[in-house]
């Protein structure tokens, strides 16, 4: 390495006790003056031993380990879960349990979409304000999921078949009425951050992901669209209700920091939208269907056809995947996640090379990451 | 009884007169250093509270409220806290360098004070160098802040404290620059006499005074580490930068230097171009009186104190119905309101990246403070319509040509965002 004068090379251990890692994350990176030259991703400090306790547990007894995943979107990780179990267990899905389902996941990532541009301002070193203006508006979400599943961040509330208990009343009210209010906050939000000149300044031609870079590592979600590639599981798969729902998949064009903000705050838009439809036509009936209740009832009866099964959703942070293989037992023989925030990390390097390291935290940021996925 | 204008001169001479005549000198040095002394750490705990509450409000909370009514009492339990700290040095750092630096840090921001003309006849040294004296006593500061972080061993205190040096020294040519003008138009380098020269107008009010003004509060603002100036102690980035490896009672005087260092800045820019302790003659009647309705509402005060405090403030009134509010009261309200301003920079701005920094002292900063001078220079030389006309002239000029010359290609380039399907 050529550095650009005669100094030395300063290796600096960012982290894993660091204030802007989000969590227990390590960038082991050299610099040049402060210019970036080398960055090493260390993970493995909050490794939980996810997918081997989900091997020796029924497949019901995995849920409540899923929260712990991403933190923060806790009924992501479950629908995940949830439909992996069902494509196996071929356990068909109540009606209202669906909508119920689409309402809290989108809900999850209007929450979680909020939360990391707050985060990401943070990084910029915004004392706290942009997070806790976004907090506020967490909460009302988080109220709703207590409401619903008796806990804020832990929710363990879908279930194969449905979810696990209908919502009490008056919450629907309670969510059209946060629904309706939510574009003025955004609004409010953009007001304050879209056109920042320090914050363009600072995010502008940062970081920037090329778009042939990003498909070959498999990066996903919000990272991918912001290059410009047109790839949302919800949109491919049209996993659960989704191809019932008009919206639309907002895309970058540069691939920089500041698109990847702007991709989140026009998604959020877009969920909302899901959120009114789902919220309007939402029928009545039983949450969740006879089988799944069967299931969740004696979950070590559930003993599915020998075979193996790959679903995945478009979580808040990418493409979240589930594998199960069954080989009869109650419990699953392999069981894996493929975590859109582990991938997603993979590309940090390439990201932050010659950038200076003030960028560094903020394209970190910028991906979205929970260590709770990172490592499981 | 002595104008309230006077009161604590007329209260220092009046027991000046018990003491022997050759005592006289001595006391009056005892007396300055010991107000300073005691003023200084006292100023910065309640700027501590000051900027944690307007900041709670600013991020929808309350801030500190559970000691002492209002959290009035939070600095000295802060302050309490940080004295029965663990003193922490790491085990290969320089031990008495980086004991020695955080008292580096402070002394020589306690010395800015002697300089700093608190109200009319109040100053603790009217140095007839006050300006250059300010510059070079505040210049220190980049030592301390360097040994700091060289001897604590670390690589993000190093970091921090490289940043801290390319930072301060950058910011010091504009700074100072800024001040140039200033002098080419008093013909002094005395802050009484500065402040003596604005009774007619503040400095502010003119052309060049805008400009350098401005930049003078921003070079100070970056010279005292704070947002968005605060690369070398950036918490999301360096952790703490050069005070990173600093605890207990060290690590306050840090804070110390830091929170005073603001104030000054704050002191200096209200002595320097907005009027200093001059200011419209209020009758101090009405400022009593609205003090008095203000305590008198405090519903969280308990009623003996709000009661004692009704009565004190009209007594006031009515003792000094006459006078107009005193010098000091007018310096201390603008001084606060110029703080004010740079904890609602801190509360709502992002920071800028090193370089960015940098490219703002270098390629902005100093041309305009460059052209200042000049622009100064053409308002003294000709009278008024012509001279204040075609100084701002040259400084929008210059000021819209820097911008357009340093702004990067890339930014403000449309964007656009496909929905696609």
């Amino acid at each position: 390495m050529q550095s650009t004068s005669d100094t030395q090379l300063l290796e600096i251990s960012l982290g894993p006790q660091h204030p802007s890692t989000h969590g227990v994350f390590r960038m082991n990176a050299v610099l040049d003056g402060e210019t970036i030259v080398k960055l090493k991703p260390v993970m493995g400090y909050l490794h939980r031993n996810h997918e081997q306790i989900g091997e020796h547990t029924s497949y019901i007894g995995s849920f409540p380990f899923t929260d712990r995943l991403d933190y923060f979107c806790a009924m992501s990780n479950n629908l995940g879960l949830a439909l992996a179990i069902e494509k196996l267990g071929n356990i068909p899905v109540a009606e209202r349990g669906e909508y119920l389902r689409i309402i809290m996941v989108e809900l999850t990532r209007v929450l979680n979409h909020t939360a990391v541009t707050g985060f990401l301002l943070n990084d910029m070193g915004a004392f706290g304000t942009p997070l806790l203006y976004a907090f506020r508006e967490r909460e009302k979400i988080l109220d709703l999921f207590e409401a619903a599943s008796g806990s804020r961040m832990m929710c363990n509330y879908i279930r194969p078949g449905g979810v696990r208990i209908d919502v009490p009343e008056g919450w629907l009210q309670q969510a059209r009425a946060l629904v309706a209010g939510y574009p003025q906050f955004l609004d409010e939000f953009e007001r304050l951050l879209t056109k920042n000149e320090i914050i363009r300044q600072r995010t502008q031609q940062v970081g920037i992901l090329p778009k042939a870079l990003a498909v070959n590592a498999s990066i996903t979600g919000p990272l991918l669209r912001a290059t410009g590639v047109n790839y949302d599981v919800r949109k491919v798969d049209g996993y659960s209700i989704y191809p019932r729902f008009s919206y639309k998949v907002p895309l970058g064009s540069v691939g920089d920091v500041y698109d990847r903000y702007y991709v989140r705050i026009l998604e959020m838009r877009e969920s909302l939208k899901i959120l009114q439809q789902a919220l309007r036509d939402i029928p009545a009936g039983p949450a969740v269907s006879p089988k799944g209740q069967a299931m969740v009832k004696a979950p070590r009866t559930f003993r599915p056809p020998k075979g193996e099964v790959y679903s995945r959703i478009e979580a808040p942070k990418g493409e979240l995947g589930f594998f199960l293989t069954s080989d009869g037992t109650p419990q699953p023989y392999r069981y894996h996640i493929r975590a859109p925030s582990f991938i997603n990390l993979t590309v940090l390097e390439d990201m932050c090379l010659g950038y200076k390291v003030a960028d560094a935290i903020i394209i970190l940021g910028s991906i979205d990451i929970v260590l709770g996925e990172v490592d499981r | 009884m002595s104008s309230l204008d006077q009161v604590f001169v007329s209260a220092q001479t009046a027991l000046f007169q018990l003491l022997p005549e050759a005592l006289r000198p001595w006391a009056g040095i005892a007396v300055r250093i010991g107000v300073i002394a005691a003023l200084a750490p006292a100023v910065m705990m309640y700027l501590t509270l000051f900027e944690r509450k307007v900041i709670a409000r600013m991020q929808n909370r309350f801030g500190p409220t559970r000691v002492g009514v209002y959290g009035l009492m939070q600095p000295l339990s802060d302050g309490l806290k940080m004295l029965i700290k663990e003193d922490i040095v790491p085990r290969h750092a320089d031990r008495l360098l980086h004991m020695l630096a955080p008292v580096t840090a402070v002394a020589p921001v306690i010395l800015l004070f002697a300089v700093l003309p608190i109200g009319r006849n109040m100053v603790a040294a009217d140095l007839n160098v006050g300006l250059l004296y300010i510059f070079a006593v505040a210049s220190v500061g980049s030592f301390a802040i360097f040994t700091g972080g060289w001897a604590s061993r670390s690589k993000f205190s190093t970091l921090g404290a490289m940043r801290a040096v390319a930072q301060l020294i950058s910011y010091e040519v504009p700074g100072a620059l800024s001040v140039v003008a200033l002098i080419m138009v008093t013909g002094t380098l005395s802050m009484v006499s500065i402040v003596d020269a604005q009774a007619a107008r503040w400095f502010l009010f003119t052309p060049w005074g805008f400009v350098a003004g401005v930049m003078f509060f921003l070079c100070g603002v970056a010279e005292c580490n704070r947002t968005p100036f605060d690369m070398p102690e950036a918490e999301s980035e360096l952790t703490a930068g050069f005070h990173t490896e600093y605890s207990g009672m060290k690590f306050a005087l840090w804070y110390l230097a830091e929170f005073l260092e603001a104030f000054l800045v704050c002191g200096f820019t209200v002595t320097l171009f907005l009027g200093g302790w001059q200011g419209p003659a209020v009758p101090f009647w009405l400022l009593a009186t609205l003090l008095a309705v203000i305590v008198g509402m405090a519903q969280k005060l308990p009623l003996p104190v709000r009661a004692v405090g009704v009565l004190v403030l009209a007594a006031a009134g009515l003792l000094w119905r006459a006078d107009p509010i005193p010098s000091w009261l007018w310096f201390t309200a603008k001084t606060y309101a110029l703080f004010f301003v740079l904890v609602w920079f801190r509360g709502t701005f992002p920071r800028l990246r090193a370089d960015q920094l940098m490219g703002l002292a270098w390629k902005f900063f100093l041309p305009m403070a460059l052209l200042n001078i000049f622009a100064a220079g053409v308002w003294v030389s000709y009278p008024f319509p012509m001279g204040t006309i075609a100084s701002v002239l040259l400084l929008a000029a210059g000021a819209w040509g820097l911008v357009r010359i340093n702004q990067p290609a890339s930014s403000h380039a449309p964007r656009t965002y496909v929905l696609a399907d």
